[in-house]
């Protein structure tokens, strides 16, 4: 959501390349605070009149809308692009170096990366030598389509990419916003209890591709996964499913398989 | 807490509405959320409050509609009204069904006044 002053950082969202901002000098700097003016009330000649207005207008059309323009352009572009979503600590980074490192040589691949705070996980796919942009969201609990346009223009994607939108850690906030994605993957870890997905529902809901990450760690915890994906098909059956570990790499190949085939 | 969003789109979409009505006051503002619409009410109230302050919408009548969550079985084709987005089929307890309806999130009417 922004103010509408030009300045994007109404909620100290930043967006920028690793390197490109002085975090300590940034940390310093005094808070964007602003009054929102309100137009004065006109004075009309006319007695006051009551008008019913029927909006009917979805909530979030104004995100609905810029994520439509941004899935214009991927599709102008003949990009892939995908949303990544899941609780803090299930992988996402881990997996996404993973795929980074295994097929750079074969996929042009863009990264845009969404933490409140931190530029670790840019730093961390900058070092395997792919594009990146992180988006800092301040106190935003996930990435909208505005953040993920104005990351775009920075990162300025090449045509046949994929482009890569890892979120921000959270299973709740951000099922709700289209960031103009063609899929949008949820990945959960055997750490977490097989019943993730009928606690957090409208994340699977809004899913195309359940990544089940960590399975190496699959003798040492309480996880059933026929139990798990039991669960995350009453939520949704069109859910595909990737049992993975981006440690060991066991599992890759399908989810790689797939990627490669989405792009043709 | 992505209600403070929700509340804050709401806020913009109804100033551009407001402005194209050259209105003066919204008097009062219906929305529908659906019941799996993925809003925590308590969370929605919480940031309502503190996302109207100051705007179009701090004096606003605020009335709220919970359109019940649907869900179609996609064995016997039963139409049936769900808790919540993984109830099987009342019918016959086909497991995998689809929500249909109760994800709403709209604004649905507003009532402004002009001087």
């Amino acid at each position: 959501m922004t103010c509408g002053c030009g300045n994007s950082t109404e909620t100290d969202i930043l967006i920028a390349k690793p390197g490109e901002v002085n975090l300590e000098k940034l940390s310093l700097m005094p808070g964007h605070e602003h009054e929102h003016e309100h137009p004065h009330h006109h004075h009309h000649d006319h007695p006051h009149t009551k008008t019913v207005i029927e909006m009917e207008q979805d909530i979030l059309q104004s995100n609905n809308l810029t994520a439509e323009r941004n899935r214009g352009f991927f599709e102008a572009k003949d990009i892939l692009a995908l949303n990544i979503v899941s609780s803090p600590g299930s992988g996402k980074t881990s997996f996404l170096e993973k795929t980074l490192h295994d097929l750079k040589d074969e996929i042009p691949f863009f990264v845009i990366e969404g933490d409140q705070q931190t530029f670790n996980d840019a730093r961390r796919i900058e070092s395997i030598g792919t594009p990146v942009i992180q988006i800092n969201t301040g106190q935003g609990c996930h990435l909208d389509s505005d953040m993920v346009h104005r990351a775009l223009r920075k990162l300025n994607p090449e045509e046949n990419s994929v482009v890569m939108i890892e979120n921000v850690g959270n299973l709740v906030c951000p099922a709700l916003f289209d960031l103009g994605e063609n899929s949008r993957i949820v990945l959960i870890s055997v750490t977490e209890g097989d019943d993730k997905p009928i606690k957090y529902p409208d994340m699977f809901q809004s899913a195309d591709i359940c990544v089940i990450n960590k399975i190496d760690l699959l003798p040492y915890v309480n996880f059933d996964m026929e139990k798990a994906k039991e669960y995350a098909k009453r939520v949704n059956h069109h859910l595909k499913f990737f049992e993975i570990s981006a440690t060991t790499g066991e599992g890759m190949d399908a989810w790689y398989n797939w990627l490669k085939k989405e792009r043709t | 807490m992505h209600e403070l969003s929700i509340v804050m789109s709401i806020v913009d979409t109804v100033e551009k509405e407001r402005e194209k009505q050259q209105a003066d006051i919204v008097e009062s503002i219906e929305l529908d959320i659906g019941m799996i619409s993925g809003v925590e009410m308590d969370a929605f109230y919480f940031a309502w409050d503190a996302g109207v302050s100051k705007t179009i919408l701090e004096k606003t009548k605020l009335k709220i509609n919970r359109p019940p969550a649907k869900a179609k079985c996609g064995d016997c084709g039963k139409t049936f009204v769900a808790v919540s987005s993984f109830d099987a089929c009342p019918e016959c307890g086909n497991p995998f069904c689809d929500v249909i309806s109760g994800k709403e999130l709209r604004i649905k009417r507003i009532i402004v006044i002009k001087n």
